[in-house]
């Protein structure tokens, strides 16, 4: 398969949202928190551009980094976190959760690697997928095959205003 | 050099899944869970994208549906937090004991 893809910026971008994923878990301010998560979903809206996905990059941009994160860092800003900062920011559970889930991280790789299925995937000729209708393609299959899904996907979004107005009333 | 292969791609996603695992598992303060399981769903959004790559489309339109999850997840999970943060006063996870006996 041909991938237009540069080595360079895959590692680039890679790079940049590994840095931005350990520094949201590692930094101790929630506000530094969310601009290293900001990098790392801008850094894979890039990754989904260089994987022939413009539509779904554009969707990341401005649905991710542009409405989840401006609700995290409203409610970071109605929330006190000064008392938070001073506090110790792991709990007791780390010393057995790193090396868990190391192991399972590289459990997850050996079985890409190993498996049988993907090199054969790998084999089949790409479906030519173009760029420049991309978001009609996405559009055809969304209003389709996924019709039903996409009612009930704005059911969920409904139920979900409803219950973040309820949940941050006065008195519940 | 060498090709970039979807392999790549499978392995960036699974080092974020690491990554948000490990904040979901070790963090105290709530916002941070949060953002660890935003981390977790944008290597689940990885993931289907690059196998999108090599069969069709349904993979970007499953990672659409999965953004509006990740919406909806975020919405109500800030609104529990501002809930609890009006009832006790603190953002840690492991003071989160309402339910226990």
């Amino acid at each position: 398969m041909q991938l237009v893809a540069t080595p360079f910026f895959f590692y680039l971008l890679s790079g940049l949202s590994l840095l931005g994923g350990v520094l949201v878990i590692t930094r101790r301010n929630p506000v530094h928190s969310a601009l290293a998560l900001i990098l790392t979903l801008l850094a894979l809206a890039g990754i989904y551009l260089m994987l022939y996905a413009p539509f779904v990059a554009g969707v990341q941009i401005i649905l991710y980094a542009g409405g989840i994160m401006v609700l995290f860092l409203f409610v970071i800003m109605l929330v006190s976190i000064e008392k938070a900062e001073k506090e110790r920011q792991f709990n007791k559970l780390w010393l057995v959760g790193i090396p868990a889930t190391f192991a399972f991280g590289t459990v997850i790789v050996y079985i890409f690697t190993r498996s049988k299925i993907l090199p054969v995937l790998l084999k089949k000729p790409a479906p030519v997928l173009l760029e420049s209708n991309n978001t009609q393609q996405v559009g055809l299959v969304l209003f389709g095959n996924y019709v039903l899904a996409f009612e009930i996907a704005s059911l969920l979004l409904l139920v979900a205003i409803v219950g973040a107005v309820v949940m941050a009333k006065k008195r519940i | 050099m060498f090709q970039i292969s979807i392999l790549h791609y499978l392995v960036l996603a699974s080092a974020l899944f690491v990554l948000g695992t490990i904040g979901v598992l070790t963090r105290r303060n709530v916002v941070i869970v949060l953002m660890s399981i935003e981390l977790i769903l944008n290597a689940v959004n990885l993931n289907l994208v690059a196998f999108s790559r090599i069969w069709d489309l349904n993979g970007q339109v499953f990672t659409i549906f999965v953004i509006t999850d990740a919406a909806a997840e975020a919405a109500v999970g800030l609104g529990i937090l501002i809930a609890f943060f009006r009832n006790k006063e603190t953002v840690n996870v492991d003071e989160v004991d309402l339910l226990k006996w």
